[in-house]
């Protein structure tokens, strides 16, 4: 099993679980996010206060999938997901060693 | 003998007549000064809760919103719960130390305990509304004076020494001040028989400046917050703040309308000034902002509308609408470069500005209430020959900004020396500022033991 974290652009979230959904992939957590790479902040000025916000607003998917299926996973959301400007995100993938269905205990890839 | 007998019938008949009309006048006469007092203690009314509703919500929510999340309900609580303290300690001697019969710097005790505070009215004061009335609606004012100051103290002082700094501050700050410029007798009265008359109509001194300069010194001797400037300190919402303002902008009426005391074309005027003024200063500050950082800010509007209501207070029911514009729109400018220039270029962390737009704003508008202050406006002052007397500049009486600066002159000493003492007190008694840990912490958690926004609810 594979564990896919994708950072994407919060617009690009309703394109890209289209996407999944039709490659047969529903599961997935999405979590609200903060953070940058080398997209660079922006400035804000508060009562003549100054601050630089250079973590930015993004969302974070993550979703376990057969080894097998990966790689078209991947494949999907760099479509789904590219804008082709500075600040689309990033996926990360990694190995997963048990995925456990708390409702029934089952084990493995059945669980996904 | 018949024609004798004939006169005594109608001589007798128009003396029942006279009393009948004299009777019928003095009916008529009282029913006047009913239908007048019932419209004036009607708006009185309104007034009052109008200037309640200035702390609560208003203030509390404009400042609730510009402190960081961990402080937000530390700083509504401020607010708060001087609504309920002030509240108490003006019925047992506030209302008396600046209203009661004294020497011309503090009212005296004739009123403690709401003595002899009742449905009649105090004709010193206000004549056609119950002098319960007037207590209340000057209650409201003592409520906000001292939470306007919490804005320079927030987010890092002991809610003790807060409660304790706060009652002694009314006690010798602001009861002398008020009694000074609107108690009978006091030293700056001008209507009342005061040694300098200064024109304040709804607390340009007793109020803003005051607290405003207070407000400095508190910052001062509290020190800056850990941290500042270095570490982002942002609004956590200028959504809860803009409500709050719009608030304090509604709220205003009754705090300067409703100084005129009665329900009379002087509240409309002043009600127009205010107006004016909070409108003419939202767009100085927006110009001033958009033109030295490059965009007009929402909370650049918002903070400019305040500094504009604060410096038309003194002014209200004395200046014609386009000096309200004047005076608003060069408060706007003034108070953006004390909160965005001065303040950052000294270094003092004056935390929500309290200085910045009540000590600056306040200041402005007392000096150029001298200035624009007009018998057109308010022909309440006469002289020795009962016609209406010179009031400001350019009714031709120049000395009137003098005494205007008295005015202010005797509210920053009062301000500072009374502030500086409290604070020492307070200091030794409970300490005024939080432990380092609670601090990081926030005081929502550290004083109160609660959140503003709980993620697991």
């Amino acid at each position: 099993m594979k564990k896919i974290e994708a950072v994407i652009q919060p617009f690009k979230l309703d394109e890209v679980k289209e996407a999944l959904k039709g490659i047969g992939i529903d599961g997935m957590t999405v979590i609200e996010v903060r953070g940058h790479g080398r997209q660079k902040g922006h400035k804000e000025v508060y009562r003549g206060q100054e601050y630089e916000v250079d973590l930015l607003p993004k969302v974070k998917l993550e979703l376990v999938v057969p080894t097998d299926r990966a790689d078209e996973v991947v494949k999907t959301l760099v479509a789904a997901a590219q804008t082709g400007k500075i600040g689309d995100g990033k996926i990360f993938v990694s190995d997963i060693a048990e995925a456990v269905r708390i409702r029934n205990d089952e084990r493995g890839e059945a669980a996904l | 003998m018949v024609r004798g007998s004939l006169a005594l019938m109608l001589l007798s008949g128009s003396l029942m007549a006279q009393t009948d009309v004299n009777q019928k006048i003095a009916g008529l006469e009282s029913a006047v000064r009913a239908a007048q007092s019932a419209g004036d203690n009607a708006w009185m009314l309104v007034s009052a809760a109008l200037v309640l509703m200035m702390t609560g919500p208003g203030l509390a929510l404009f400042y609730g919103g510009l402190v960081r999340r961990k402080n937000v309900l530390s700083t509504m609580m401020h607010s708060f719960v001087l609504m309920a303290v002030v509240t108490v300690l003006w019925g047992i001697f506030g209302y008396s130390l600046a209203f009661g019969d004294g020497n011309p710097f503090v009212g005296g005790l004739n009123f403690a305990f709401l003595n002899n505070v009742g449905g009649a009215p105090n004709s010193d004061y206000a004549p056609t509304i119950p002098q319960q009335t007037f207590m209340v609606y000057q209650l409201m004012f003592a409520v906000i004076t001292p939470a306007l100051i919490s804005g320079a103290f927030a987010e890092r002082m002991k809610f003790s020494a807060m409660l304790l700094f706060t009652s002694l501050w009314l006690l010798l700050v602001y009861l002398p001040m008020a009694h000074m410029v609107w108690g009978k007798g006091g030293f700056l009265n001008a209507f009342l028989g005061g040694t300098v008359p200064s024109l304040d109509f709804a607390g340009g001194t007793v109020v803003h400046i005051t607290s405003g300069v207070s407000a400095l010194v508190c910052a001062l001797y509290l020190g800056k917050r850990l941290g500042y400037p270095h570490e982002p300190m942002k609004p956590h919402s200028v959504v809860l703040s803009s409500i709050g303002a719009c608030l304090l902008w509604v709220g205003w009426f009754g705090f300067n309308a409703g100084s005129a005391l009665g329900a009379s074309a002087l509240a409309t005027s002043a009600f127009v000034a205010t107006h004016f003024g909070a409108a003419a200063a939202t767009l100085g500050w927006m110009a001033a902002e958009w033109w030295k950082s490059g965009k007009p800010s929402a909370l650049g509007a918002i903070s400019g509308a305040v500094a504009g209501l604060v410096a038309i207070t003194p002014a209200a029911g004395f200046v014609k609408p386009m000096h309200a514009l004047a005076i608003g729109f060069a408060a706007g400018i003034v108070c953006y470069l004390m909160v965005g220039v001065v303040k950052h270029k000294f270094g003092y962390d004056d935390t929500l500005d309290a200085f910045g737009v009540h000590g600056a704003g306040g200041t402005l508008g007392a000096i150029l209430t001298g200035v624009f202050a007009t018998s057109a406006v308010n022909d309440a002052l006469k002289d020795a020959a009962g016609k209406p007397q010179a009031l400001g500049w350019i009714d031709g009486n120049a000395g009137q900004v003098v005494n205007q600066a008295i005015g202010v002159a005797i509210a920053w000493a009062l301000a500072i020396v009374g502030t500086l003492l409290i604070l020492k007190v307070c200091d030794m008694v409970v300490g005024v500022r939080v432990d380092p840990d609670h601090e990081t912490q926030g005081l929502d958690l550290s004083m109160h033991g609660e959140e503003g926004y709980n993620f697991e609810a």
